[in-house]
C-alpha cells in the first residue's frame, strides 16, 4: 500500500509539473521573427565579433531590428550581405573583402655569429610572460629598439579565431586567404600595427615608425625613414610623408607599384603573404629583462 | 528574534566561507571546472546558480513540508527534488524569456545547464537534514548560490594567470588546473575555525 502512495504521490507530481510546463510555454511564448532564422544561416557562426556585436546572433536581431547595417560581417563579406539585404528587403552596397596587415617589416635576420643583419634590434631579451602588452610595459617600450615595432610573442596569434595570423622571424604575419579581417587581431595589439587593407592592394606600406629617420635606422634596418622619395616618384599624388612615414591614400593609388622600386628600405611591398620562411633561432647575447 | 537574525547571518557566512559548496563540500564541481575559463562566463555562471539555488530552497522546502512529510515518504526526497527542481529551472526560464529577455541573456545557457547540478540539489537535501526552516532555507540557498559565485570568479581569475604562465608541458590546461583548484580549496578549509553560533 505504501508504494503505491509513494508512485501515485511522485507521478502526481510529475504529472502537475508537466500541466504547469504545458501552459506556461503556452503562456510565455516568445514570438520570433522567422526572419531571425534566415539572417543567421547567412552569418558564419564564428563569433568573431569583427562586426561590433557581441555575437553572429546578436548582430543578426540588430540588422532584423533596423540598428545595423547589412555589410558589417567581414568574414560572410559580399555574399551574407546581399543574402541578408535580400531577406529584409533592403538593397546592399557591394562591400569589399579587407584583411588585415601588420604595419611591420622588422623581420630578424641573423648571421653566424649572431650579429644583426636585417630586421629590428633587439636591445634586451625578455623573459617574463609570453604576452606583448606585458613585454611592451617593461624596459621602457619592450625589448625592441623600436618603439613601433611588432614585438612577436604572439597576442594577435591567440586573439585569430581563424588560424590566419602568425609569427615569422620575430613578426606578425598574416595569411590572406585565410583572414576574413574581422579585426579581432588589431583589438589586441599593444602597438596597434594592424589596419585593414583591400588584399588585391599591391602597394602597402609595412611599418608604422613615427620616430625621426637616425632614430629608426639605429632601432632597424627596415624601418621607414621618412624619406620621401616614394612621394616623389609616385606619378598620381597617393603617398605623402606625415610625421616621418609615409602613408598612402588608397583612392588615387593605381597600384603601380613605382614607390615600391625606389624605396630604399624596401618596406613598400606587395601585401601577399611571403613565402613562410623557417624562422630563425634568436641568439642569446645581450642583457635580460 | 535577535536570535534568529544572528542564526541567519551564521547560516549565510557559513554557507559562503566555512562550509563553501564547491571548496569544502565539494558539490558541482562539474561547472566548477567547465565554465572557468574566463571571470565573466564564471560570474555569469555564479549568478545562474545563485538565482537557481535561492529558488529551489524554497520550492523544495514547501514540497517536503507540505507533501513529503505529512505522508511519511522522507525517503523520497532526493527524486521528488530532482523533479521540482528541473521543472521549477524550466518554468523560470520561460517566464524570464517572455518578461525579462535581458536576465535572460545573461543567463543564458547556463539555465538549462544547471538543471541537474548537484550543488542545487545538494542545497535542498541539506536543509532537510538541518532542519532549517522556509526563511532559512532561502538564505541557505541564495548564501550557498554566492559561495559558489565566489569559489568560480577566485578559480577563473587564477586559471586567467596560470594559461599565461610556462608551465611544464605535462601539466598545460587541466592537470594544472585540477592543482590550483586543490590549492585554492586548501586555502578555503583556513576559514573552518570560525565559528559564529
Amino acid at each position: 500500500m505504501e508504494i503505491l502512495i509513494a508512485v501515485g504521490i511522485l507521478g502526481g507530481l510529475g504529472l502537475i509539473f508537466g500541466l504547469v510546463l504545458a501552459a506556461a510555454s503556452k503562456v510565455f511564448y516568445v514570438e520570433t521573427d522567422p526572419r531571425l532564422d534566415r539572417l543567421n544561416e547567412c552569418l558564419p557562426g564564428a563569433n568573431c565579433g569583427g562586426c561590433g556585436y557581441a555575437g553572429c546572433s546578436a548582430y543578426a536581431e540588430a540588422v532584423l531590428k533596423g540598428e545595423a547595417p547589412v555589410g558589417k560581417c567581414a568574414s560572410g563579406g559580399n555574399e551574407a550581405a546581399q543574402a541578408m539585404a535580400q531577406i529584409m528587403g533592403i538593397k546592399a552596397e557591394t562591400v569589399t573583402r579587407r584583411v588585415a596587415l601588420v604595419r611591420c617589416s622588422g623581420e630578424k635576420t641573423y648571421d653566424k655569429d649572431g650579429n644583426l643583419v636585417s630586421g629590428a634590434r633587439v636591445k634586451a631579451e625578455y623573459e617574463g610572460f609570453k604576452d606583448c602588452l606585458a613585454a611592451s610595459k617593461v624596459g621602457g617600450n619592450g625589448p625592441l629598439s623600436c618603439k613601433f615595432g611588432c614585438i612577436g610573442f604572439g597576442t594577435c596569434v591567440k586573439a585569430c579565431k581563424y588560424d590566419a595570423i602568425h609569427i615569422v622571424n620575430g613578426v606578425a604575419k598574416v595569411n590572406e586567404d585565410r583572414c576574413v579581417g574581422c579585426l579581432a587581431c588589431a583589438a589586441v595589439c599593444p602597438r596597434k600595427l594592424i589596419v585593414p587593407v583591400e588584399p588585391d592592394r599591391n602597394v602597402v606600406i609595412a611599418c608604422a615608425s613615427l620616430a625621426k629617420g637616425a632614430v629608426t635606422t639605429r632601432g632597424c634596418t627596415t624601418g621607414c625613414i621618412g624619406c620621401g622619395l616614394c612621394k616623389k616618384i609616385c606619378p598620381r599624388d597617393a603617398i605623402t610623408v606625415e610625421r616621418n612615414l609615409a602613408v598612402i591614400d588608397y583612392s588615387k593609388c593605381d597600384n603601380c607599384a613605382l614607390c615600391a622600386t625606389v624605396c630604399p628600405k624596401h618596406l613598400i611591398k606587395d601585401s601577399k603573404v611571403e613565402t613562410l620562411k623557417d624562422p630563425v633561432v634568436e641568439p642569446l647575447n645581450g642583457p635580460k629583462i | 528574534m535577535n536570535e534568529y537574525v544572528t542564526s541567519l547571518l551564521g547560516i549565510l557566512l557559513s554557507a559562503l566561507l566555512t562550509e563553501n559548496f564547491i571548496l569544502v563540500k565539494f558539490y558541482g564541481i562539474c561547472p566548477f571546472m567547465g565554465v572557468s575559463k574566463k571571470i565573466d562566463t564564471a560570474l555569469g555562471m555564479g549568478m545562474a546558480v545563485t538565482f537557481v539555488m535561492a529558488i529551489a530552497s524554497a520550492a523544495c522546502y514547501a514540497v517536503d513540508t507540505l507533501i513529503l512529510q505529512p505522508l511519511n515518504l522522507g525517503y523520497m526526497q532526493t527524486v521528488a527534488f530532482i523533479l521540482v527542481i528541473a521543472s521549477i529551472v524550466q518554468v523560470v526560464e520561460m517566464f524570464l524569456k517572455k518578461t525579462v529577455p535581458a536576465l535572460y541573456k545573461a543567463l543564458g545557457i547556463f539555465l538549462p545547464l544547471i538543471t541537474t547540478n548537484c550543488a542545487v540539489l545538494g542545497v535542498a537535501l541539506v536543509n532537510v537534514q538541518k532542519g532549517y526552516d522556509f526563511l532559512r532555507s532561502v538564505v541557505n540557498g541564495a548564501a550557498g548560490g554566492l559561495g559558489f559565485t565566489l569559489a568560480i570568479v577566485l578559480f577563473a581569475s587564477v586559471r586567467e594567470r596560470v594559461n599565461k604562465a610556462d608551465c611544464p608541458e605535462s601539466f598545460k590546461g587541466f592537470p594544472i588546473a585540477l592543482i590550483s583548484a586543490g590549492l585554492l580549496a586548501l586555502a578555503f578549509m583556513g576559514f573552518s575555525g570560525l565559528k559564529i553560533f
